[in-house]
């Protein structure tokens, strides 16, 4: 029978089918953070078991992590208190912990793939949505609950039904200043913040193969925006090119023997996929979203819909957004004033968007009125930019960077979007109160928050 | 050992907007606890609590009209974060099923692992819900988990609803995921040794 990626990968790694149930899915990567796990753990202890896997399973904490002031002790309590629950729940059942103090520490979804701990052909779990990131370099990777997470510590499995298949295939070229960023938040624009629930995505066509990995994370990550289980990109060269001499990555000739393995990974043609969708690069331009969820999104030169024809709970809910957003309807954003920009995240947060904004940035100033964020996704990457010198440039251009975390994307830390305020946020959601009570968040790509860290004000990065 | 689900009869909380994500459910500046206990005090807290903490007359939770163990919500309900806190937040305030025309993967899951039952019915059913409720806010429905069935009492309306047959059993009789994977450990590590 004809396969796809999804169903190779997904089918070895079934250890029992349970009749009319779930499948019985072996997880080879269990990525925890402070935030999801300590019921988790907690559960383990009332049962007086251990991690089954502790070899399999790697600790980081991000989420509610300050992004400056890391030499002092955590200031918020429970934040602190969460933190120090994993470094010990890590410590006692034998988990290796990217702890503060340690500079491979970052977000989960930014370390796991820089260490080589993901890897091609794997089913990897965090109780975290945006796990699809790791989807990016061939793996079947997804988001769960803690219920999930206990399972997955206590047997190194957890209990799934197959989801149906989707296979998104995007040819052609991007155009300028259009990221990946900017082609997820089209796609997610035409098929809605639901259009993808019960589905995994297979992305596919010479625009994704075109992609750098960065890039294609960003594009895996935001899968789960469609409310997909998750997002996968098959394995190439660009994959194997990229995983060579990371530090979990297998050496000598088991590197062989993986590569070998990865290049089977591919879509066998004529494979059955439940659903399919195609889409032309050529037709993404820079994007922002002007809505509360991130189906909510326009390109930047465009204007907001009408809303004419809605009924229904259809019609609460955009006037609802659109009441949030203080926006009104048919208006056009360029313009509009924005008080801050962050630039960061699983989505953002690679070493390639701090080159973008950095190119972008370069010789200009930051606006006066704009408060600026940009927080690197991991210390590597904040190695990196140092290395690369970006630092001096974003310095000159009156920006600062802050310490690795996941910060303003959900606003867990002190990182927190004042109510009323408008942010340019290259992170994933636009939720209501995401970014901190009352925040206004207009999602976008590096070059669309660099333009307006410039301007003040959202405008198109083409015109700079 | 989880609290276990048959029949509910029920007024119904409406709360007819779409893409209700988990942030507006439980908020993340409230994830910070080390235990399961007490999120239900901050369900929905920025649509129920103004900057003062002030509760907002309008929402629907703060109405005294609307009671009971069943909330009803628009299309793709718990959409975005995996946070098993929403569902704990559902549960703890006291809901014991939530309605929708979709639900988003993870909440499902999260909602079944925590005796919570997601009830999905078409599109129409929901707007009979939500207009019946609207008319007369003591409107009752039936949910039968044995049978699979959503039964709007007044017009005796009812509705098949699906469920995974493995979650119906754990449902039905509070049985939990774990305990059924620790009794399959000489599977998983045959699994792990097949070469």
């Amino acid at each position: 029978m004809k396969k796809t990626v999804f169903d190779k990968i997904w089918d070895s790694h079934v250890v029992k089918r349970i009749e009319g149930g779930p499948e019985v899915l072996y997880i080879d990567r269990h990525l925890v953070h402070e935030v999801t796990s300590p019921q988790a753990f907690a559960g383990l202890d009332r049962r007086g078991i251990k991690v089954a896997r502790p070899e399999r399973t790697f600790a980081v904490c991000d989420h509610n992590v300050p992004t400056l002031n890391r030499h002092l002790p955590i200031v918020e309590e429970q934040s602190r208190i969460q933190v120090e629950t994993l470094a010990r729940n890590a410590a006692g059942h034998g988990v290796t912990y990217f702890g503060l103090g340690n500079p491979k520490q970052g977000v989960v979804h930014v370390v796991g793939p820089e260490l080589g701990i993901t890897l091609p052909g794997m089913t990897i779990v965090c109780g975290d949505s945006h796990t699809s990131t790791h989807g990016a370099y061939g793996s079947i990777a997804f988001g769960i609950g803690t219920s999930e997470v206990e399972m997955t510590l206590a047997s190194q499995c957890i209990m799934q039904p197959k989801p149906q298949k989707m296979l998104i295939e995007i040819n052609g070229r991007l155009g300028k200043c259009v990221t990946a960023k900017d082609l997820v938040l089209y796609i997610v624009y035409k098929l809605t913040a639901g259009g993808g629930t019960g589905y995994f995505i297979e992305f596919a066509g010479s625009a994704v193969r075109e992609l750098t990995m960065e890039g294609r994370m960003t594009v895996c990550n935001m899968s789960i925006e469609m409310g997909a289980r998750g997002g996968l990109i098959a394995p190439d060269e660009k994959t194997f090119e990229y995983f060579y001499g990371r530090e979990y990555a297998p050496k000598g000739a088991e590197w062989d023997k993986a590569v070998a393995r990865w290049k089977t990974l591919k879509t066998d043609e004529g494979a059955l996929f439940d659903k399919t969708c195609t889409f032309d690069a050529a037709d993404v331009e820079p994007m922002i979203t002007y809505g509360t969820n991130p189906g909510m999104g326009m390109k930047i030169t465009g204007t907001v819909p009408t809303g004419d024809g809605l009924a229904g709970t259809d019609r609460i809910t955009f006037d609802k957004a659109l009441h949030y957003m203080g926006f009104q309807a048919g208006q056009s954003l360029i313009g509009h004033p924005v008080q801050y920009v962050f630039l960061g995240s699983c989505t953002n947060g690679r070493i390639e968007d701090f080159r973008t904004f950095a190119a972008f940035v370069k010789g200009k100033k930051k606006h006066p009125d704009v408060t600026a964020w940009l927080v690197p996704g991991s210390g590597s990457v904040e190695k990196q930019i140092c290395a690369e010198g970006l630092d001096k440039t974003l310095e000159a251009a009156g920006f600062e960077l802050r310490r690795p975390g996941c910060s303003a994307c959900l606003a867990m830390n002190e990182d927190k979007i004042p109510a009323g305020k408008y942010a340019v946020s290259t992170s994933n959601r636009n939720f209501e109160g995401r970014q901190g009570p009352g925040s206004r968040t207009l999602l976008a790509g590096a070059p669309v928050a660099a333009a307006a860290a410039i301007t003040g004000k959202v405008t198109d990065p083409r015109t700079l | 050992m989880a609290e276990k689900f048959i029949t509910l009869e029920s007024t119904v909380v409406p709360l007819p907007v779409e893409n209700v994500d988990t942030d507006q459910i439980i908020p993340a500046r409230f994830l910070k606890a080390t235990t399961r206990d007490g999120f239900g005090s901050n369900l929905f807290r920025d649509w129920r609590y103004d900057k003062d903490n002030r509760p907002v007359p309008s929402f629907v939770l703060n109405n005294p009209v609307y009671s009971g163990k069943v909330l009803a919500g628009g299309k793709n309900f718990g959409s975005g974060s995996s946070r098993e806190h929403a569902a704990w937040a559902i549960f703890d305030y006291g809901f014991r099923a939530v309605v929708s025309s979709f639900f988003a993967d993870i909440f499902k899951n999260n909602s079944l692992n925590n005796g919570l039952l997601p009830v999905q019915v078409t599109p129409e059913f929901l707007a009979k819900i939500f207009s019946a409720v609207e008319q007369r806010p003591d409107t009752r429905i039936r949910i039968d988990l044995e049978k699979q069935e959503i039964t709007l009492l007044a017009t005796g309306e009812k509705q098949h609803f699906d469920i995974n047959g493995y979650k119906k059993t754990c449902l039905i009789n509070g049985y939990d995921d774990i305990d059924y994977l620790l009794s399959i450990k000489d599977e998983i590590e045959a699994y792990e040794n097949r070469g």
